[in-house]
């Protein structure tokens, strides 16, 4: 029973919860960014759509982000599934009566977080890049889009439900991923502690702050001088 | 005072088992949580029923034998306290208390309460030790060792591998306890020729037993009697990632 | 029939004893050494020790334990430390005088030569630990730490908080884990010995029942070696683990193997009292509480005052009252007995009567608070748990337990019984403690036995033994079996009345009376008339439920009271012939003048093994005359 003594990293435990921590670290970098550049809004659309297109400019960029994006949820879902699966296997049978000590909401919903933010994915896609689920969309102009997006209240009102599953999500998962990376010593575990809670809350924040302000009327539609070049709810 | 018991009581691994309730009037609050079980098994030997079987040794929280959920949490409501530790004035009159095994499928259930945690010795014999033969070693004082590196070589050696740490995770996750030897060994200088191979050879050997993985739920740490902390299992993933990343073929034996 | 006790001590000062006996002690050659078998029952630090030892040395080791991993040894449980005359300190100590001390603390009643080796050994053993990663408490600069124990005037304890035992035992765990892991040891955990199996007047097997399924089976081998620890439970209540037993080593003795001093059994001053009749265990508090607590009770009978509203005036400190030069310091044995002595008076506090007071309130105002938190902190936490009292408030109520058993199996200076071919180490045999042990000695004699005596001995004997092959289908491995899956029968059929733990609660309370911190004439007399007629009703009205082939813990436990109430009887009888007080065995009919253990030595300076004459039968008791030539003979004086 001489224990095998070689690595099999992406087979083992610790091995997943690395592939966990890097890909949504990734993830959450992207959303970090991605929060950065839609703030934008604020300052108008000329500004909005020049960011807009500027991502655009070049593909390479582009698909190249795209292709680490799409590798990392791939990678983040598997391996959460295989995870699930292990703690499936590991605990067939439950505890007939369970009272969590010290466990929070967000850690234990996990796996209720996620796969939400698979589907909101799949629907922010739809909704901005792509526009099948959007009902005005107009290719050229992101603002416009982003606006008349948001003044659907049920959209609206889906985003920040999305948002606060979000923050669900990386208030345990950003923290997490230091201790799953080894980081985390006693003497650096507050400093994550700290920097996840609070990049954490900002980015919910402020991306829930988005639709609410387009509901609210404080982003607005186009001022006269900049007239959409296409008409209002055709597309 | 007067109290309710919900037990799971099990004849034996192929058992479906099920939830029995027994009452338990007249129970003093002085007594341990092991001792109302021993007067509820006495009774019911009078009876001519089955008594209850659990595991249970030192009776003084250092054994690391007895432990079973009790109201939905390892080793029962009161921090850093064994199950032999703790005392009935922890609950009121009338109250209901549920009683029921480790669950994990690395820990099969032998009977009732008792479980087989064999999986554990295992993962030490896997690498969770320093290779010295008796007889051979310098002297005591010739390895210096940093007062704070022994301090918390011994916060994690505390371990008593009751197993609660398992039983506590949502994940059936034996990290806390395999990181905690990991992390003893790791901190002294006794330790760092075996280090690599101790952690990539442990963390093989829990895994193959059928823990599931750690998603930093931190229940574990909440349960563990002797307060052994998740900072144990950031050192051994830390560990395992770099004795993966350093790792190379042993060589076959020498001349 | 008398057995010859030869303890093959070797000739000459007892300092080059060891020495020369290792060169003389023929050996097995590497290569043989994986053609024999030993069988290790018990994991604790002896046995835990011996395994992984022996492994390494390349034997092919069975090792039993009756818990389900062998890490839960009640070695575990040792708290304060463990001695080495390391010297580290600079204060003077020496293996000299380690062993001077062991031998006078155990009131001379232990081998000279197993106890210079001891000493001698002692520094091997932390060297051994240290190395194993056993962390022990360090100074600033990195060294090891040492603190004062058990009254010695040198600090020779090493110790890692308050859990040297666990430690020291997870030390040996691992080494035997390594050994399991590289198939040198083969382990088997919820086993549990019930018998010995003799060929050809060799010790070459045993028999045991498997705890899970119940399966009786036989396991042979060349030598057998049991490390089973202490007896204490035979009082039903003590320190020990609820598992601890006498099963081992009595079915030994029953197969020839001679028992030692049984009635040496130690009493530890502060344990936490009883607190009602569902008490199952009492818990040890460090002895190093009273380093700073003072022990008292009222001057008055019967007084039920609180204690803070008795006055400073009306309350008796008796151990600094009585022993001005030690105080509240005195040896464990003496501190007990005082105890017992005032609440037999009815001084005894709390609701039982059985308890003193060690107040700290002293310390507090010397040390403040936080000043004693910092030295106690954890057994004033373990305290106020079990108690529901807070010690920093009230004083703590203490009353002495039965704590360890110096008694054992008698063995020769090779750890051999007088069975051949049976090794008996660590706190089962009758060790080198004498009539007393002096605190942290107990983990150092286990961890020396499986380490480094042991190992060495345990060749000699095979090296010098032609033994035959044997399987366990030999017939008197049958027979055996027989005998033991008779018993189960036995026990499963009588369908009585009453439970198990009734019958040890009963034997423990008349052994705790008569044969417990003090004895006499009269009251062990009563015991040894009594004893049978419990035994007999335990064998007519027992109940114990369920099937042979299950994990049955009634009857477990009713295997285990049934050879202490016969063992019971033979510890009354050791009690009774010794007509003299020593260490742990006070016989009120022998003190001095003002209450001390008065020593026989002319009559008495012997070891007095026992042997068994059969079923009802009167045992047959042969002396080793005990011989000290490094150590004069003083009495013990804390005046
Ligand atoms: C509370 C407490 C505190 C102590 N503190 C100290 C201290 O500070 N310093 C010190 O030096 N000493 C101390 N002692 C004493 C010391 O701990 C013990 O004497 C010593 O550890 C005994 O070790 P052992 O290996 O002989 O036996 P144990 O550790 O008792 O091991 C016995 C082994 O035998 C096995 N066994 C027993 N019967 C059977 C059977 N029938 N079949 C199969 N297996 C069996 C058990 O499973 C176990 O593995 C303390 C003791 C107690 C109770
Ligand atoms: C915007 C998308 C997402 C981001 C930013 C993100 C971020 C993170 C982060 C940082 C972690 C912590 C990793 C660790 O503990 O090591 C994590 C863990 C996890 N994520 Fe995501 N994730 C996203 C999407 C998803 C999706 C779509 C799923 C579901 C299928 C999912 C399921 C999980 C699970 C199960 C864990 C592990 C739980 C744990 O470690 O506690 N995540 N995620
Ligand atoms: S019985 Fe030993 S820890 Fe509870």
């Amino acid at each position: 029973m001489t224990a095998i003594a070689a690595p099999r990293f992406l087979q083992s435990t610790v091995g997943k919860k690395v592939v966990m921590a890097v890909t949504g670290i990734i993830l959450f970098g992207f959303t970090i960014v991605h929060m950065l550049g839609n703030l934008q809004i604020y300052l108008g659309p000329a500004k909005f759509n020049a960011y807009a297109h500027f991502l655009k400019s070049v593909p390479s960029l582009l698909w190249g982000t795209r292709a680490i994006l799409f590798i990392s949820v791939l990678l983040h879902v598997v391996t959460a599934v295989q995870l699930t699966a292990l703690a499936g296997a590991a605990r067939p049978r439950a505890y007939s009566f369970r009272r969590w000590r010290s466990a929070s909401y967000a850690s234990r919903t996990m796996m209720l977080s996620g796969p939400l933010l698979a589907l909101f994915v799949v629907y922010h896609l739809l909704h901005f890049t792509t526009g099948q689920a959007h009902p005005h969309f107009i290719k050229q102009d992101a603002y416009w889009n982003f606006v008349t997006g948001f003044k659907v209240v049920w959209t609206a009102v889906a985003y920040v439900v999305c948002m606060l599953a979000l923050g669900l999500h990386l208030i345990h998962g950003a923290y997490s991923a230091s201790q799953s990376l080894g980081l985390r010593t006693a003497r650096t575990a507050p400093v994550f502690k700290l920097v996840a809670y609070a990049i954490t809350i900002v980015l919910v924040a402020a991306n829930i702050s988005m639709p609410i302000a387009v509901q609210a009327g404080v982003i607005k539609l186009h001022v006269p001088t900049e007239v959409p070049p296409v008409v209002v709810g055709v597309r | 005072m007067n109290i309710k018991l919900h037990v799971w009581r099990q004849k034996n691994g192929a058992d479906a088992g099920k939830i029995v309730d027994y009452d338990a009037p007249d129970i003093s609050p002085d007594m341990s949580f092991l001792e109302m079980l021993d007067v509820v098994n006495e009774r019911l030997i009078t009876k001519g029923e089955d008594p209850i079987a659990f595991d249970h040794d030192c009776r003084e929280g250092i054994c690391g034998m007895c432990g079973m959920m009790i109201n939905g949490t390892p080793h029962g409501p009161r921090k850093a306290t064994t199950a032999c530790q703790l005392h009935m004035r922890s609950f009121k009159d009338g109250d209901e208390i549920w009683i029921e095994p480790w669950r994990a499928s690395a820990f099969p259930v032998v009977k009732d309460l008792v479980v087989n945690r064999g999986a554990f010795d295992r993962i030490i014999a896997a690498g969770g030790f320093v290779s010295v033969p008796a007889g051979s070693p310098p002297d005591g004082n010739a390895i210096p060792v940093p007062k704070m590196n022994a301090d918390l070589a011994m916060d994690a050696a505390a371990c008593i591998g009751c197993g609660a740490c398992v039983a506590a995770c949502p994940n059936g996750s034996a990290m806390l306890f395999t990181s905690a030897k990991v992390a003893h060994l790791a901190r002294l200088p006794q330790g760092q020729p075996e280090r690599d191979t101790r952690a990539l050879r442990m963390v093989n050997q829990m895994d193959a037993e059928g823990f599931g993985g750690c998603t930093n739920v931190g229940e574990c740490e909440a349960a563990c009697p002797k307060e052994i902390t998740l900072e144990n299992i950031a050192l051994m993933n830390r560990d395992y990632i770099k004795a993966t990343a350093v790792y190379r073929k042993e060589r076959a034996g020498g001349d | 029939m008398a057995i010859k006790l030869e303890s093959k001590i070797p000739d000459g000062p007892v300092e080059q004893a060891w020495d020369k006996h290792r060169f003389d002690m023929k050996l097995v050659n590497p290569a043989n050494k994986r053609k024999y078998s030993v069988i290790v029952v018990g994991s604790g630090l002896a046995g835990g020790a011996a395994s992984a030892t022996l492994a390494e040395l390349g034997y092919n080791v069975s090792c039993f334990c009756y818990q389900d991993s062998p890490r839960r040894a009640h070695s575990i449980a040792a708290q304060g430390g463990i001695n080495a005359a390391k010297n580290y300190q600079n204060d003077g100590d020496s293996i000299h005088r380690l062993f001077y001390d062991t031998v006078k603390g155990g009131d001379y009643r232990a081998r000279e030569a197993n106890v210079h080796r001891l000493a001698q050994i002692s520094v091997n053993i932390i060297d051994q630990a240290v190395a194993m990663g056993v962390p022990f408490a360090r100074e600033y600069g990195g060294t090891l730490a040492n603190r004062s124990f058990g009254g010695a005037q040198v600090s020779r304890t090493f110790y890692a908080r308050g859990q040297t035992g666990q430690q020291l035992l997870l030390g040996a765990y691992q080494a035997l884990e390594r050994q399991i892991g590289l198939g040198k040891v083969k382990m088997y955990p919820r086993h549990e010995m019930l018998d010995l199996i003799v060929i050809d007047g060799r010790a070459r097997g045993i028999v045991t029942r498997d705890m899970v399924t119940g399966k009786v089976a036989s396991h042979v081998a060349d030598a057998v070696v049991l490390g089973t620890g202490g007896y204490g439970n035979v009082f039903y209540l003590s320190t020990n683990a609820k598992g601890c037993n006498v099963t081992s080593i009595w079915r030994a003795y029953k197969k020839g193997a001679a028992l030692a001093n049984p009635c040496y059994t130690q009493i530890h001053p502060t344990c936490i009292p009883v607190s009602g009749d569902h008490q199952s265990k009492l818990t040890l508090m460090s002895e190093s509480l009273r380093n700073d607590g003072r022990i008292w009770v009222p001057l008055k009978k019967g007084d039920t005052r609180r204690p803070d509203q008795i006055p400073e005036a009306e309350r008796d400190y008796y151990l600094e009252r009585k022993y001005p030069r030690f105080g509240n310091l005195v040896p464990r044995d003496v501190a007990s007995r005082n105890a017992k002595q005032v609440c037999d008076e009815g001084r005894g506090v709390g609701e039982t009567g059985l308890g003193v007071y060690l107040d700290f309130a002293d310390a507090i105002k010397r040390l403040t608070e936080g000043g004693v938190r910092e030295r106690y902190g954890n057994l004033f936490d373990m305290y106020e748990r079990i108690t529901d009292e807070n010690p920093y408030k009230v004083p703590m109520r203490i009353f002495p337990a039965i704590h360890y058993t110096m008694g054992g199996t008698w063995v020769d200076y090779n750890l051999m019984s007088t069975l051949p071919g049976l090794h008996v180490i660590g706190e089962a045999n009758f060790s080198d403690h004498g009539a007393n042990r002096l605190g942290a000695s107990a983990l150092m004699q286990g961890l020396a036995d499986g380490y480094f005596i042991l190992p060495y001995t345990i060749g000699d004997y095979l090296a010098r033994t032609k033994l035959d092959k044997i399987t366990p289908d030999h017939p008197e491995c049958k027979k055996v079996e027989a005998e033991v899956n008779g018993q189960t029968k036995k026990l499963l059929g009588i369908g009585g009345k009453r439970t198990v733990d009734s019958f040890h609660r009963e034997l423990g309370k008349l052994l705790w009376e008569k044969c417990g911190m003090a004895r006499n004439k009269a009251g062990l007399t009563e015991a040894i008339e009594k004893i049978p007629s419990i035994r007999e009703e335990f064998w007519q009205n027992v109940k114990v439920l369920g099937g042979g082939e299950e994990l049955n813990q009634s009857l477990e436990k009713a295997g285990r009271v049934a050879d202490f109430l016969e063992f019971g009887e033979l510890m009354c009888r050791d009690a009774l012939h010794r007509e003299e007080s020593c260490g742990g065995h006070f016989r009120e009919e022998y003190q001095t003048p003002e209450g001390e253990a008065l020593r026989n030595d002319d009559d008495f300076a012997y070891v007095a093994a026992w042997e068994y004459a059969g079923e009802g039968k009167a045992p047959i008791l042969n002396k080793e005359a005990l011989e000290f030539h490094a150590v004069h003979l003083t009495q013990r004086s804390y005046k």
